[in-house]
């Protein structure tokens, strides 16, 4: 199981689901992170943590710890095609 | 007054919702306080055609969840009801990110009050070729959407109009959503609790808030019947209510978004550009130091002109009363009293007035997000927000606009430990107290390595401490009082934009307003009860024994040697009031406290007087010692006489050891009370800064009696 915090600056991915503190799980949520949208990770700060991230069209900053909460499944660089959810996911 | 309808404007962070507000406001706006909360409420009268109407800047706000005390009022704002009060919320939305904005505003138009959406910064759209095809998007939503550029005013008459004519339409429809059956059912339970609202389509609304809002628990004070309606709804179902209500919502967005927006979307090529050195690995790290170095530089370097005005104008004030006014105890008060009062709160309005304008630059442009992105990862180890930083090192300068610079935390308890923990940090006040210890005890010390004099190490170390004490108190105070939730940090990084100038002094301005008004009545009031504890009661025989001094002087002497005379009896004849001041008796009381941190009555005094703010410390000294309270941590007159102090058994008062103890004192202390009174205005209770106070003032006793007495067992220093 891949999660957000996992992934590299330039990956994309699609959200599977939020799974964490429930003031945090709703405040993703709100800010878009639902089932099935597609992100992309853009870099990380300067000391490692946190991460920005990429999606709705807009940039969102989150620690390693939230973004441990949220599963996604990596979709394939090269294409923009729309991978199945439950397609085999390549190993970080 | 309350007939008026409202003009609610709401909207996300970033989304221009201030600079909406200020151009329909102009110059009429008024900042007041949300009852009960220290969330700032600007509000304006304006006139539309013939309809006046009351303007409210609403906090902005993602979502309608309450998870922050501004969110709270947002949705109380918004949703709440009130008798005979008629409102239309304006929701601003960031044309470039549209999607967001549509969020926010379906939740307005669940709630069925009057709506306009004003799409602003249509202008950064076009230049992104996003095209938005407002009559569609107005006639999907069933309200007017209108299309704006706030900042150069364009479009604004456009809404005006509109947000009229809702008023006079009435409710939107319903926004069709699918909510699922899980969802359905949930809401109609928890609305059952909410018997009290009369119209039936708000119900619903809040109960969908109370769903979501409800797990937050402390923020909120919810009706335990809401929360138990909550509760039964949540273990009624198996379904992820939370994904689902959200879920539904952006379904509907998603499809608003699919077919009235075309183009490419922000491509944030410029944001990347700039992004790309300012989170850069190194070149990021340097350009944060170089911010940050230059609010520095303001708080510490800039300010220091403006506040020697603000010092000359009341000394200026002050002679100038003494000169007009007839000697007596009204004189006194007026003018050590009323004017230094005043004196005390005008001195803080330079750093707070530059430390506002920078910060709301900052915010502006969009760097402060980029701050907390770069130096999270230091912060969070001892509990802190990234954006807490600005605060921190404010701290270094004065913690008064220090503690108001945490108004930038959404987060309840972020801020609080963070305005808690940061009067720790070695203020600028504090270095005229470690310079006079140094000086006096260490001058004539040694070097270390042969570079650095002992002093020099002494004056680190303080500054060392200062920073360790403020970390350790932040995580401590995160594990123990503000114990919470896991703190986050999902924050948006918005793209960077040019800062309004007029938003920029407009917000300043009423910052410094709010200070002069909350906090500084509570430091005016504080001065004086000060002065009247430094000067009462007078000891008539004194005054007598030392007019008989001045008259055998007058006929003795002449000329400088009567000059000179008649000044040492002027110092001393202070000092011998201030000894049996209400001051110098509780001094003398707490001596026995004070002895085993080395410190006798004199310096006791010293340390009551600095209340007033910390440098005062040297000037009461001045005069406890005779030497009158013009002098500066510079005078050699005043270390020499602190240089010769004793015991009454013969022993040195301020031996190295005694110096160190005192400067660790004020390391800890919350001596400063126009910090305790910023704390309360920003904390809203008296509560916090009482727990500040008391924690600072048991540190910094444990820890200089720590210092004196294992130092003295161990024979350093004596």
């Amino acid at each position: 199981m891949t999660v957000l915090g996992d992934l590299s600056p330039g990956d994309r991915a699609r959200v599977q689901g939020v799974r964490c503190a429930p003031a945090v799980r709703r405040r993703l949520l709100e800010m878009g992170l639902l089932p099935g949208t597609e992100l992309s990770v853009v870099r990380r700060a300067p000391l490692g943590d946190p991460i920005e991230v990429r999606l709705r069209g807009y940039s969102l900053s989150l620690r390693k710890s939230e973004a441990a909460g949220v599963t996604v499944s990596l979709v394939p660089r090269a294409s923009t095609e729309r991978a199945p959810a439950s397609a085999p996911l390549p190993a970080e | 007054m309350s007939a008026l309808p409202q003009v609610l404007v709401a909207g996300n962070p970033n989304a221009g919702k201030t600079t909406l507000f200020n151009q329909l406001a102009g110059t009429r706006a008024r900042t007041g306080n949300y009852p009960g909360v220290t969330v700032d409420r600007r509000s304006a009268r304006i006139t539309i055609g013939e309809r006046e109407l009351e303007l409210v800047d609403i906090p902005g706000t993602y979502s309608l969840t309450s998870s922050s005390p501004e969110e709270r009022i947002a949705v109380d704002a918004i949703l709440g009801e009130k008798d005979g009060e008629t409102k239309v919320v304006c929701v601003v939305a960031d044309a470039t990110a549209l999607a967001r904005g549509l969020y926010l505003s379906l939740q307005v138009l669940e709630c069925g009050f009057p709506t306009v959406l004003a799409l602003n910064m249509m202008d950064e759209a076009r230049a992104l070729d996003l095209t938005i095809d407002t009559d569609g998007l107005a006639e999907a939503l069933g309200c007017p959407v209108v299309p704006i550029v706030a900042r150069r005013r364009e479009g604004l008459e456009a809404l005006q109009s509109a947000l009229v004519q809702v008023l006079d339409d009435g409710p939107p429809p319903m926004p069709e959503l699918e909510w699922g059956p899980a969802v359905e059912a949930a809401v109609a339970r928890v609305s059952e609790a909410y018997a009290d609202v009369p119209d039936p389509r708000r119900r619903e609304a809040w109960a969908r808030w109370a769903l979501m809002s409800e797990l937050d628990e402390a923020e909120l004070e919810l009706p335990a019947k809401v929360r138990e309606a909550c509760e039964a709804a949540r273990s009624a179902t198996e379904e992820d209510l939370d994904v689902q209500l959200v879920a539904a919502r952006y379904a509907a967005v998603d499809e608003l978004v699919g077919e009235h927006v075309s183009g490419e979307g922000p491509s944030h090529t410029r944001n990347d550009g700039l992004d790309r050195w300012l989170t850069h690995p190194v070149l990021g790290m340097l350009a944060f130091a170089l911010v940050m170095l230059v609010v520095f530089e303001a708080l510490f370097s800039w300010s220091e002109p403006f506040i020697g005005w603000v010092e000359s104008a009341i000394v200026f004030s002050q002679d100038m009363l003494r000169a007009t006014m007839p000697e007596g105890i009204f004189t006194d008060l007026l003018v050590e009293g009323v004017v230094a009062g005043v004196g005390n709160v005008l001195v803080f309005v330079p750093q707070i007035a530059l430390l506002f304008f920078l910060l709301g630059f900052l915010e502006d442009c969009g760097y402060l997000a980029r701050v907390a992105f770069v130096i999270d990862r230091l912060m969070k180890g001892v509990g802190l927000h990234g954006k807490a930083f600005v605060p921190l090192l404010g701290g270094f300068a004065c913690a008064v606009p220090a503690v108001m610079a945490t108004r930038t935390l959404s987060d309840r308890r972020d801020r609080l430990v963070t305005m808690l923990a940061l009067p720790l940090m070695s203020c600028s006040a504090r270095l005229p107290v470690y310079v006079l210890v140094v000086a006096t005890v260490f001058a004539h010390q040694g070097d270390v390595f042969g570079i650095l004099s002992v002093g020099a190490v002494a004056l680190f170390s303080m500054y060392a401490l200062s920073l360790g004490a403020t970390l350790a108190a932040a995580a401590l105070l995160r594990r123990t009082v503000l114990r919470g939730p896991r703190p986050t940090m999902v924050l948006e990084l918005p793209p960077y934009r040019m800062p309004l100038g007029r938003n920029l002094l407009l917000s300043t301005g009423s910052r410094v307003k709010t200070f002069l008004v909350d906090a500084g009545t509570v430091i005016l009031a504080l001065t004086i009860v000060l002065w009247a504890l430094l000067t009462f009661p007078k000891d008539p025989a004194v005054a007598e024994r030392f007019a008989a001094e001045r008259a055998e002087v007058a006929a003795t002497l002449d000329g400088e040697t009567e000059a000179d005379a008649l000044v040492a009896i002027d110092g001393a004849e202070a000092s011998a009031q201030l000894e049996r001041s209400a001051a110098g008796r509780l001094g003398k009381a707490i001596e026995p406290a004070l002895e085993p941190l080395g410190m006798d009555w004199r310096l006791g005094i010293g340390v009551i007087g600095a209340f007033a703010a910390r440098e005062v410390f040297v000037s009461t000294l001045g005069i406890v010692f005779g030497v009158g309270d013009e002098v500066d941590e510079e005078s050699e007159t005043l270390r020499e006489e602190l240089r010769a102090a004793e015991w009454p058994d013969g022993r040195t008062l301020m031996t190295p050891l005694a110096g160190v103890a005192l400067m660790v004192f004020f390391v800890f202390a919350c001596q400063c009370m126009s910090t305790i009174a910023v704390v309360r205005r920003e904390s809203g209770s008296w509560k916090w800064p009482a727990l500040m106070f008391t924690y600072m003032t048991v540190l910094a006793y444990v820890a200089a009696l720590l210092v004196f007495q294992v130092g003295s067992a161990m024979g350093w220093g004596t």
